[in-house]
């Protein structure tokens, strides 16, 4: 799927730049957007190493598997193929904290240790390069927007003379909610709809 | 209040966990360096895939083609409520974050924070995620190519997030 995502955002982007005589811009584009990449790359090199040294530290100290205790039922009922002692249990609880906190410089090392986990487990069980369930549901839930208070959006707001910056932080609440519903309502009905299927 | 409360929240983890480890005895500083060393390695390991994604939609973006199927979808999606203005936003959000915060700042600058669609913007990219650019990280970390029923999970979360956006903000 990615292979051909990827491939057909470069093609159509490198055809349509041909047809509309502006091929040297795109090229510009891809020097560019290659050289971001790097700079975004340095950028989380720095604050995710950062992220990932305090999230070890208190993880040493036993802080993490106190978070992951308090969030087992939400973890039993959204990952039901994760038994009680995945390894991947932790790695996702941190993740789904440090999003709704909008830690999002914390929460992505979390989420890939998770995905990382999760593929060494399964492995076996599993047909080249396929997802699993509980793969699927994490990325899905990870997109559905977890953050509860969006920071940054309300920075924007009032950087561009909004008489009320805070206005956004109650519908953003119910948005997001209902898209983190959506994400989870979605995944269990797959997973119920497999099992009923006796699969 | 609840913005005070976020903006002492990076403070007050990065000192929770600290204090919390140096009270149970911990080598705290010897601890983070063995986490940040692992940081380092997941951020090297998914630069690759940082760069081809973002060259890709580098291309697309400047070839002009956004824009484009931006004004193609403009007919259905004033169907759907969406107002027109905030077509491409919705398809740039899937794709890139730093793309779509240009195009929201956009949005402040030529009809103001507070307008309709200003607030419109503001919730949409509120509860929704960069759906390609997660699912390119995440699954290309771990070599996964078959994405089975990530993609149409992740695209009806965002659907339910932007129909709920404009429902709450944008009046008639």
């Amino acid at each position: 799927m990615l292979n051909y995502l990827w491939s057909f955002m470069i093609l159509v982007g490198m055809l349509w730049g041909a047809v509309n005589g502006n091929l040297d811009q795109v090229t510009q584009g891809l020097v560019d957007s290659a050289k971001d990449a790097v700079t975004l790359g340095i950028t989380m090199l720095g604050i995710m190493s950062f992220w990932c040294g305090i999230l070890e530290t208190g993880s040493r100290a036993g802080l993490i598997d106190w978070l992951t205790g308090k969030l087992g039922p939400v973890l039993d009922y959204l990952f039901p193929g994760l038994g009680k002692e995945h390894p991947a249990r932790k790695p996702i609880a941190v993740n789904i904290v440090a999003n709704m906190l909008g830690l999002g410089m914390a929460a992505t090392p979390a989420g890939l240790e998770a995905m990382q986990k999760m593929a060494e487990r399964s492995s076996d069980g599993r047909s080249g390069g396929a997802a699993t369930d509980e793969m699927c549901t994490f990325l899905i839930l990870n997109i559905s927007s977890l953050q509860l208070i969006p920071v940054t959006m309300v920075a924007y707001r009032s950087q561009y003379g909004s008489a009320d910056p805070t206005a956004v932080l109650g519908p953003a609440l119910i948005a997001t909610s209902c898209s983190t519903l959506a994400a989870v309502l979605f995944c269990r009905l797959i997973y119920r709809g497999r099992r009923f299927r006796g699969k | 209040m609840i913005l005070w409360l976020s903006r002492i929240l990076v403070p007050l983890t990065v000192s929770y966990m600290i204090g919390f480890g140096l009270i149970s005895g911990r080598p705290v500083f010897d601890d983070f360096l063995d986490g940040a060393k692992e940081g380092m390695k997941t951020v090297a390991g998914i630069l690759p895939t940082l760069i081809g994604l973002m060259t890709a939609v580098g291309v697309l973006r400047t070839s002009g083609f956004l824009d484009e199927l931006g004004s193609w979808l403009s007919v259905p999606a004033a169907w759907l409520h969406l107002p027109s203005e905030l077509v491409p936003l919705t398809l740039v959000r899937m794709i890139s974050n730093s793309a779509a915060t240009g195009l929201v700042l956009d949005i402040f600058r030529q009809y103001g924070p507070d307008s309709e669609l200003g607030m419109a913007a503001s919730v949409l990219m509120s509860c929704t995620e960069t759906v390609f650019y997660c699912i390119s990280i995440y699954f290309g970390s771990i070599h996964v190519t078959k994405t089975r029923h990530t993609i149409p999970g992740a695209l009806f979360a965002t659907a339910a997030g932007i129909a709920v956006s404009i429902w709450l903000t944008v009046r008639g």
